[in-house]
């Protein structure tokens, strides 16, 4: 099976610093994959090797099994790039931008075109600004049409490279509703973002990256259950009874005013807590159930640095994946 | 083929949309030139027998014109658009080196041929010009538009900012197309300047052109085709060798 996008061992480097010491992963077709990590991680740096814009030093590169260098043109056909900063070009509207990008992968000017970018345009409402000049929009409106110009020459594979940094609800709602629809037609999206929210509602599988190395790489339920969980928090009139202290995993603040924290791992345990405590004679005053969040995963694996136990190695084939 | 047609009419409609700037400010300063010089050099010997002052400057200055614009229209397309970022939009596409190389330079001899004919249509006011051979006034137009379009590719990649691209203008384009003979013939100059004009590319582009226009020259029209040709191809393979290794495009 080929690849939506195949990294082997790709290193880069800028002078002295180390960009990317080495990375490898590979996206399935039809997947959903999150590339995170902080600022300075390696992140761009990778994307912009897989589209062309910077060049590796040691390592391959695929996308749809077209290596970036040997086979650029294949492999730029295949790749519809969202960049992380906002571009235009100050001569053209909005309908012009989207039809020199659609004639610059070699699509001729025909009605199936025509209607495509109708299409683009009314998915990410900017129909009502087709034919304004790019200078007269907004920061939020260029940023959909980069969005159009990254799907106007309809590609297999689509990289979102923090594409809602600085964006309103609304935007964000019409991509993700739009990127979605995208995905389930068979579309594969990687996605970096520092929204960890988003990656965790949006992506099957998510990689995490520091300092130009992938520190962790698994599913996104994995990721969640190996580093994070499900806790009942409460607040009490009092002391919390002696007899649970040692159901206790956590205590946030201090006297009647403490958060107490349990772990649990299906909703039928909340309900035998909740009588443990009303036994013990202790009356609850708040409470609250929280699911796993990537975020806390992400601060721990980042905290860890290097030291994930074989994320990498164990997990660098999709789930299932025979190599 | 199809996305070097693209790259080719957007880069004719770049400097399309502000013909006033890049079309009709080079002819007024052409015009300003052929005016005020013709005024001034009106009673100076003719370069060639038969020929007046005014006769004999108007291909010059045309030709001038044509070579500033077209180095003009590559250097400062690239440079705007590395600086604003939008260069983006052609690295991402699957557009090979010759794509951009023939989309840019075409762009920038259209765009020169269009000064040059603005500058002839301003020109019949004011003197009669004969044309000798066509054939040579358009050959020495397109190449030497051509020439300094790929000149132009260069300094556009090479540069990071704007004032590097007005130092490449000022320093390097200015003199050398001022210096030669464009005001006048180089047979009127000291013996060592005119030795020294024979160095300058730019003399043989123009006193090619003007052959076709007087079926006169100061040297032969084969050497200035020679000449003008050689430096056309040198440029034009250095120009494809940065846009294939990706010199600041690509690192």
């Amino acid at each position: 099976m080929t690849y939506a996008i195949d990294v082997q061992n790709v290193e880069k480097k800028y002078g002295s610093f180390t960009a990317l010491a080495g990375i490898s992963l590979r996206v399935e077709q039809g997947e959903f994959f999150a590339l995170l990590g902080p600022n300075g991680a390696g992140k761009t740096t990778l994307i912009s090797i897989l589209a062309g814009l910077t060049r590796a030093d040691a390592g391959t590169l695929q996308v749809m099994g077209h290596d970036v260098v040997a086979d650029y043109q294949a492999a730029r056909r295949a790749l519809g790039i969202v960049p992380q900063e906002i571009v235009f070009d100050p001569f053209f509207s909005v309908r012009e931008t989207l039809q020199f990008q659609a004639g610059y992968f070699g699509i001729a000017r025909t009605p199936a075109l025509d209607s495509w970018i109708d299409e683009l345009l009314a998915k990410l409402s900017l129909t009502d600004k087709a034919d304004k000049n790019m200078r007269q929009l907004s920061g939020g409106m260029k940023r959909r049409v980069l969005v159009a110009q990254a799907l106007v020459h309809r590609p297999p594979v689509i990289v979102l490279d923090e594409p809602t940094a600085g964006v309103d609800v609304e935007l964000r709602q019409t991509l993700w509703g739009f990127i979605r629809e995208l995905n389930a037609k068979g579309h594969t999206i990687l996605l970096t973002t520092h929204y960890l929210e988003e990656a965790q509602q949006l992506c099957s599988r998510i990689a995490m990256m520091k300092l130009g190395r992938i520190v962790a790489m698994d599913t996104t339920e994995h990721l969640l259950s190996a580093f994070s969980e499900r806790v009942l928090r409460v607040k009490l009139v009092a002391e919390l009874p002696t007899s649970l202290l040692a159901l206790r995993i956590r205590q946030e603040g201090i006297n009647e005013n403490s958060w107490h924290t349990f772990s649990i791992h299906d909703y039928n345990e909340v309900e035998i807590l909740l009588s443990r405590i009303r036994e013990a004679g202790a009356t609850i005053t708040n409470l609250e159930v929280t699911e796993p969040e990537l975020e806390e995963v992400f601060v721990k694996i980042m905290n860890q640095g290097d030291s994930v136990p074989n994320a990498t190695e164990q997990s660098i084939y999709p789930r299932g994946i025979n190599p | 083929m199809i996305g070097f047609q693209t790259l080719l009419k957007k880069e004719v409609l770049r400097f399309w949309k502000v013909a006033f700037q890049t079309v009709a400010a080079p002819v007024l300063t052409a015009m300003l030139y052929l005016l005020i010089f013709a005024h001034v050099m009106a009673n100076s010997t003719a370069a060639f027998p038969g020929i007046n002052y005014e006769q004999f400057l108007i291909p010059g200055l045309a030709m001038m014109s044509m070579l500033q614009n077209a180095f003009a229209n590559t250097s400062s397309s690239l440079i705007q658009s590395k600086i604003t970022g939008n260069i983006l939009f052609i690295l991402l596409p699957p557009l090979t080196p010759w794509n951009f190389y023939g989309a840019y330079v075409l762009a920038a001899v259209i765009r020169g041929l269009a000064v040059g004919l603005g500058v002839f249509a301003v020109g019949i006011f004011i003197a009669h010009v004969p044309t000798h051979n066509i054939v040579w006034i358009l050959v020495f137009a397109v190449l030497g538009c051509a020439m300094m379009a790929a000149l132009g590719v260069i300094a556009g990649l090479w540069a990071d900012r704007f004032d590097q691209i007005a130092a490449f203008q000022n320093f390097i384009i200015m003199p050398l197309t001022f210096l030669s003979g464009v005001f006048y013939s180089i047979h009127s100059l000291p013996d060592f300047w005119q030795r020294l004009s024979h160095f300058n590319p730019f003399f043989y582009m123009i006193d090619g052109f003007r052959y076709g226009f007087f079926g006169k020259s100061d040297v032969s029209v084969w050497l200035s085709l020679a000449v003008t040709a050689g430096a056309f191809l040198c440029l034009s393979a250095v120009t494809l060798s940065l846009l294939k290794s990706g010199y600041k495009l690509r690192q």
